[in-house]
């Protein structure tokens, strides 16, 4: 880890908006999980929750965003003090649309639970590509605790194979809507399922890259470091 | 930012109060019309650095420096330089500001006689158009022969700074300039080292780093008479190569 600084107090404010972060996550990732299971057995109580839940993702980002500004204004950081709170106030970003992302899957479970009569096997079609993200999500965040770069520079590949996924998902559901019809309004649902698990990936890979620009100080966005074609595509 | 031309090349520096040696092997190029700045705790040397490219060492006995400087090309350390030539072309302006005891426009005209034998309207002209690059002219225009010392403290240093540019140098180094100053007067200075930098080179000292950031193009980082690290100024205060650059910039130092 990085030495102290001379100040303790600007220690001590750089370390409440780092846990305050990983709280944020730590709630995004409870959120994520939950909107999953909403959508495997159709909770409308919990469906409702993660949607409630939003409120306090967003109340998190306002108080984020402000420590921040705080902080850039009282202590003028500079080299990986600055690339710390200009990565934190971009991942708190990544991190509230996760939420949104969440909080669609749980009101889509709970219309396409609503309507009854689930005609195709909704949750097997993503439950691969729900639990990669789950993972990719889990360790974004624990790369962005650790400031782990090597860690973070691996997640990224990881996110080309949910991507991936998604494709042949769309692939899959397509042919069910034209072999049977009945089943559209489902596969659209779990469609729109599918792009928001897909979306919450890209929102993770974001981080991990706002991790390597802690770390290394590098950019590597929109370059081709952060996209490596994938190794094999998975079964 | 273009690589500008080298004005100024340090090779193997060595400096020695007595036996003291207090600047260690510096190596180190200074870029024409772009403002450099050195920063490191006190006692660091960058002071020294700086008073070697003008050789101020030389009025006290026992101080020495070891190596080359050449500064277009030429080494400026050669035992038979001139010395007033080299300082009119390589000025200094220092902490506290010394405006000499006589009138705003004899503190300008007195370093010009020294090297030039003008007319009274072409000395008039140089002394306004050194107040008006030192950002003064406006306010001291009706009171010029009133005394430099009944000055603000920022209007001091500027007009300092006016002294040093009234004789046209080719290099500005300057000591701590604004470290005596309030904001904006601080700020005045540092407007007028962007505009200087069009026609000059530029060395500063500084403790302020905020101040570093904001007017240098390239900076460097000294510690215990060794220059540690040397790059863009941007590039030092976003991601530094070293270790212990970056400790010193955020505040992580001893």
């Amino acid at each position: 880890m990085m030495g102290e600084h001379s100040s303790k107090q600007y220690d001590h404010e750089l370390e409440a908006i780092r846990s305050k972060v990983l709280l944020m996550g730590g709630i995004v990732e409870t959120q994520f999980l939950d909107a999953m299971t909403c959508f495997r057995i159709g909770n409308i109580e919990r469906a409702d929750r993660v949607i409630r839940e939003d409120d306090n993702v967003n109340q998190l980002e306002v108080q984020l965003d402000d420590q921040c500004s705080h902080l850039i204004v009282r202590r003028q950081p500079t080299a990986n003090d600055l690339r710390t709170v200009m990565a934190t106030i971009k991942v708190i970003t990544d991190l509230e649309r996760i939420g949104d992302e969440a909080a669609k899957i749980a009101r889509t479970a709970k219309s396409l639970h609503g309507r009854g009569a689930v005609t195709v096997n909704h949750y097997e079609m993503v439950r691969s590509i729900a639990n990669a993200t789950s993972d990719l999500l889990h360790d974004a965040l624990d790369a962005f605790a650790r400031n782990d770069g090597k860690q973070a520079l691996q997640l990224i590949a990881q996110d080309a194979i949910i991507d991936h996924e998604f494709r042949s998902i769309m692939r899959n559901l397509i042919t069910f809507m034209m072999e049977d019809p009945r089943t559209i309004s489902a596969a659209l649902d779990t469609m729109w399922v599918a792009k928001a698990i897909e979306r919450i990936g890209d929102h993770a890979k974001n981080i991990a890259e706002y991790v390597i620009y802690v770390v290394e100080g590098k950019d590597i966005r929109h370059s081709r470091v952060a996209a490596p074609a994938p190794e094999a595509s998975p079964e | 930012m273009t690589q500008a031309s080298k004005i100024i090349e340090i090779s193997g520096l060595n400096f020695y109060y007595g036996k003291t040696r207090s600047l260690h092997n510096v190596n180190l190029d200074i870029h024409e019309k772009k403002v450099t700045a050195f920063i490191g705790p006190s006692g660091c040397g960058k002071s020294t650095l700086l008073r070697t490219l003008n050789r101020m060492y030389d009025l006290y006995p026992g101080q020495r420096a070891e190596g080359t400087i050449a500064y277009r090309g030429r080494n400026i350390l050669e035992a038979g330089l001139d010395v007033n030539m080299l300082r009119a072309k390589v000025g200094m302006v220092f902490q506290k500001p010394t405006p000499f005891p006589m009138s705003i426009y004899d503190n300008i005209a007195f370093g010009v006689r020294l090297y030039e034998d003008l007319s009274k309207g072409e000395m008039d002209e140089r002394v306004e158009w050194a107040l008006k690059k030192a950002a003064l002219w406006t306010e001291v225009k009706d009171k010029l022969s009133k005394s430099g010392l009944s000055l603000s403290g920022g209007q001091q240093q500027r007009l300092c700074i006016a002294r040093g540019v009234a004789v046209k140098p080719d290099v500005l180094l300057l000591d701590e300039p604004t470290s005596a100053l309030d904001p904006i007067s601080t700020s005045k200075i540092e407007e007028l080292i962007s505009e200087l930098k069009l026609d000059y080179t530029i060395a500063i000292v500084t403790h302020n780093m905020q101040q570093a950031a904001r007017c240098s193009d390239y900076t460097a980082y000294m510690y215990l008479g060794e220059l540690v690290e040397f790059g863009e100024t941007d590039q030092i205060f976003m991601n530094p190569a070293r270790k212990e650059t970056q400790d010193y910039i955020t505040g992580r130092f001893g």
